[in-house]
């Protein structure tokens, strides 16, 4: 189990390591940085000074090494457009990010496991039919289309929330309808499809069998054994919520972690963007981690297998 | 297809929203969703327009463009004698606090002066600063100040971007102190900030009288950070806003519009659209060497059918790159290139590209108005392809001489004077992709000598030849409209710099 624990951990730092260096990259390859802090009236000579003062004159691969030496002592650094320290902005920002994520992900939740395990009951029926419909829509449909049709509905036409801000809880009900709609889709079909297999497993036909009540056998025996492969998937989206949580962010005037990452792309802002990637790469190779060991710890068979 | 359907469904919502219940004129509060976040809210520390627009409504400057006149006025200052080329000396108000209380003299101008005109402040756009030596005090209510070089444009910095702030407080608590509570002397006061999310300025009731700007009519304005802008519509719709101040695509204002509750108000601003030609041996595309094809170019365009599908109103049609307002944007002598469809294609005939032209289009701003562009010059065998990207991008092949034909946007920084625009462009450094040296000594010289009149002569002749030598094509100025409530009166709006004290309630 340590050396399982030991391995997963070092391919874990190895994955956030990549993510870092890559979007270090692609965010230089974008344009010159000292020319998006300069702005439209900087002279060559202003860039010049720029680039000295910022470092941004030495080898990339310099650059690069010289801020992960520095992220590893501790010292995110500051911020090139705030001027304040990078640690200090991520951490106002991350609780609105951290709690719209995981609002979203219990309501997706919410409405994913009934309706999974519905469709699973009445496999092929009308209401299976319904609920893969409403998963294939909640699938195909872009977050900020969902998000402006709530604005229109939910608070143009009958006015009964604010469009946007942050100042009350009023204020994260569209946006965590908009997130757990788009999370709910894998959860549900998930949920649908180990259902199905649960439902026509032995043990499950021989607790019918002892003419227990049909509610105790979905709920007890199989709804129990069909949920486990959730927790995996819980924590995958769970970091999709975090870091992708852009779109509503922006479209919801929610000042959190990814419309501050989209901002530092727009400012070229890389001390920021990088930490917020590194953080965001660690949570979420943290989660799939934390979710695989719970995995072999919950079915031993998995830890066979690897 | 996804932005055609956003279009409809806005649209939509537009057309059928209920007259919302605005709740500014009730309580007095100005409500503005801006789309942007200041770094730092002293206006010397960013380089936003909601930064300028915080320094004309929080800070007073030495003196001021009258906005009806168009004249430069005393602000902070009563009078002004200019000594020589590179002195000039100020006699300052007596009755003028800073919202702490604080009175204001001759030691806050020599302190902010003396502060910005040292490098190591740090001002962010340098361009503004880099030409102020020092400035001294000659007694309580009079001061010096001396300029590097003679700097002509040098009452349109004093009277926009240099800002004075009060020594005794900015020395105390810095540059963090200033932006966590600012303290200035204009029409409005900060009296929340919470960067990134609010801003809440409130009339300054103790504001001079006599001052160019008026005693502010609205009493509270809240500026909240609203980045999508079909949110801020949103926001509009329901009463929940009073003004957008964020460009807004030209079908949402027409749609806008027809909503009874709510007007748009259309203002010129000193931005212009243009395209800038690369001729450098380094071009990505060759073709633009000929006169002929660039020539051709300017015919193909139809740059008024552009504006009036992009903005609809406000715009003006320069035939030279500048804002007919600023000093040395002339004219007269210069014939401009009409659209003409078949005299382009007669020039390329002439240049022997009959059979079309590649050309390459970097872009940065108005997708919209690049793309119509497109099909004009399709229309007479010039094949663009546009290169579509952020601004840092497209700037750096300009400096690195890589580009091809840029789609270019400059505001001048409002300064009503050509020294704003036509040295970036033609002053043989950073971004001239020209490099002609007789424009750019042109210019160079005239933005170094004081005379107005020998200035007028260079600028205009500098003007005539990078029309001649067709080596940028003037689209249109930018023109801005800016939706508000019906309860609001937008006052004398002259530019894209909100000046809260002139709007009032209806």
């Amino acid at each position: 189990m340590t050396r399982y624990l030991l391995g997963r951990i070092a391919l874990a730092l190895s994955v956030a390591l990549a993510v870092s260096a890559l979007a270090f990259l692609v965010l230089r390859l974008s344009g010159d940085v000292a020319i998006a802090i300069g702005g439209e009236g900087a002279s060559n000579a202003d860039l010049d000074i720029i680039r000295e003062t910022y470092g941004l004159n030495r080898p990339l691969v310099v650059q690069y090494g010289a801020w992960l030496w520095q992220t590893l002592g501790g010292d995110f650094g500051n911020s090139l457009y705030f001027k304040v320290p990078v640690s200090e902005l991520v951490l106002q920002k991350l609780p609105t990010t951290v709690i719209l994520g995981i609002a979203g992900l219990l309501l997706g939740l919410l409405i994913a496991l009934p309706l999974g395990v519905c469709a699973a009951i009445w496999r092929n029926s009308w209401i299976d039919r319904v609920a893969m419909g409403i998963a294939v829509t909640a699938q195909a449909v872009p977050t900020f289309f969902v998000a402006l049709v709530l604005i229109m509905l939910l608070a143009v036409w009958q006015r009964w929330l604010p469009v946007s801000g942050s100042g009350t809880w009023q204020h994260f009900v569209m946006p965590t309808i908009t997130l757990g709609f788009y999370v709910m889709p894998p959860f549900m079909r998930l949920i649908r499809s180990n259902m199905i297999e649960v439902l026509s497993a032995d043990y499950v036909r021989t607790a019918r069998a002892k003419g227990l009540p049909a509610r105790t056998v979905i709920l007890r025996h199989a709804f129990r054994n069909a949920v486990v492969p959730l927790i995996g998937l819980i924590a995958v989206q769970l970091g999709f919520l975090l870091g992708g949580s852009v779109v509503v962010e922006s479209v919801f005037a929610l000042d959190g972690l990814g419309y501050l990452a989209f901002r530092s792309i727009s400012y070229k802002d890389f001390p920021v963007l990088q930490s917020i990637v590194l953080l965001l790469s660690l949570i979420y190779v943290v989660l799939t981690t934390l979710a695989d060991i719970a995995n072999v710890w919950l079915d031993p068979r998995l830890k066979v297998a690897a | 297809m996804i932005a055609r359907l956003l279009a409809v469904l806005g649209c939509l919502a537009v057309a059928t929203a209920a007259v919302p219940a605005f709740a500014g004129k009730a309580d007095d509060t100005l409500r503005m969703p801006a789309d942007q976040v200041l770094p730092d809210i002293d206006p010397y520390f960013n380089n936003e327009l909601l930064g300028t627009v915080m320094g004309i409504n929080v800070w007073d400057t030495l003196v001021i463009r009258d906005p009806a006149s168009g004249e430069f006025k005393g602000q902070l200052a009563t009078a002004w004698r200019v000594i020589d080329d590179t002195t000039v000396e100020f006699d300052l108000r007596k009755d003028v606090k800073f919202h702490n209380g604080q009175p204001f003299t001759a030691d806050d101008v020599v302190y902010t002066i003396n502060f910005i005109a040292n490098p190591a402040s740090g001002v962010t756009n340098q361009r503004n600063v880099a030409w102020l030596k020092s400035a001294e005090k000659l007694d309580p209510y009079k001061v010096r100040i001396n300029f590097k070089a003679p700097f002509p444009p040098f009452m349109d910095y004093l009277a926009l971007p240099i800002v004075i702030h009060p020594h005794e407080y900015y020395a105390k608590e810095g540059r963090k102190g200033q932006n966590t509570k600012p303290v200035g002397s204009g029409p409005y006061r900060i009296t929340r900030y919470e960067p990134g999310k609010l801003i809440v300025l409130e009339r300054n009731r103790d504001y001079y009288a006599g001052s160019v700007k008026s005693i502010a009519k609205v009493g509270k304005v809240e500026i909240t950070f609203v980045p999508d802008v079909q949110t801020q519509i949103a926001n509009l719709m329901t009463g929940n806003a009073d003004l957008l101040t964020t460009p807004i695509p030209r079908d949402m204002i027409d749609n806008i519009a027809l909503n009874p509750a709510l007007q748009v108000n259309a203002v010129q601003t000193m931005r212009l659209n243009f395209l800038q030609f690369n001729v450098l041996d380094t071009t990505i595309s060759p073709a633009l060497k000929d006169l002929r094809v660039r020539k051709a170019i300017m015919h193909a365009i139809d740059r008024e059918a552009i504006a009036k599908a992009t903005m609809g109103q406000g715009y003006t049609l320069p035939k030279v790159l500048c804002y007919r307002d600023q000093f040395g944007c002339i004219d007269k002598d210069v014939i401009g290139y009409d659209y003409n469809p078949q005299k382009a294609k007669d020039l390329l005939k002439e240049a022997g590209l009959s059979g079309g032209v590649d050309v390459v289009m970097n872009a940065f701003t108005s997708r919209e108005a690049a793309e119509i562009m497109q099909g004009y010059l399709g229309k007479v065998g010039i094949r663009a392809s546009i290169v579509y990207e952020q601004y840092p991008a497209v700037r750096e092949k300009q400096r690195k001489g890589t580009s091809g034909m840029t789609l270019a946007s400059w505001g001048s920084y409002s300064v009503n004077d050509v020294s704003a625009i036509l040295p970036v462009y033609f002053g043989n450094e950073g971004d001239d992709t020209a490099r002609d040296k007789e424009v750019a000594d042109l210019i160079n010289r005239a933005g170094a000598v004081m005379d107005p009149a020998v200035r007028s002569v260079d600028y205009a002749k500098a003007l005539q030849l990078i029309s001649e030598r067709a080596l940028a094509m003037p689209l249109f100025s930018v023109g801005r409209n800016y939706p508000t409530s019906k309860d609001l009166n937008f006052g004398r709006q002259n530019s894209d710099r909100m000046m809260f004290w002139e709007m009032s309630w209806r």
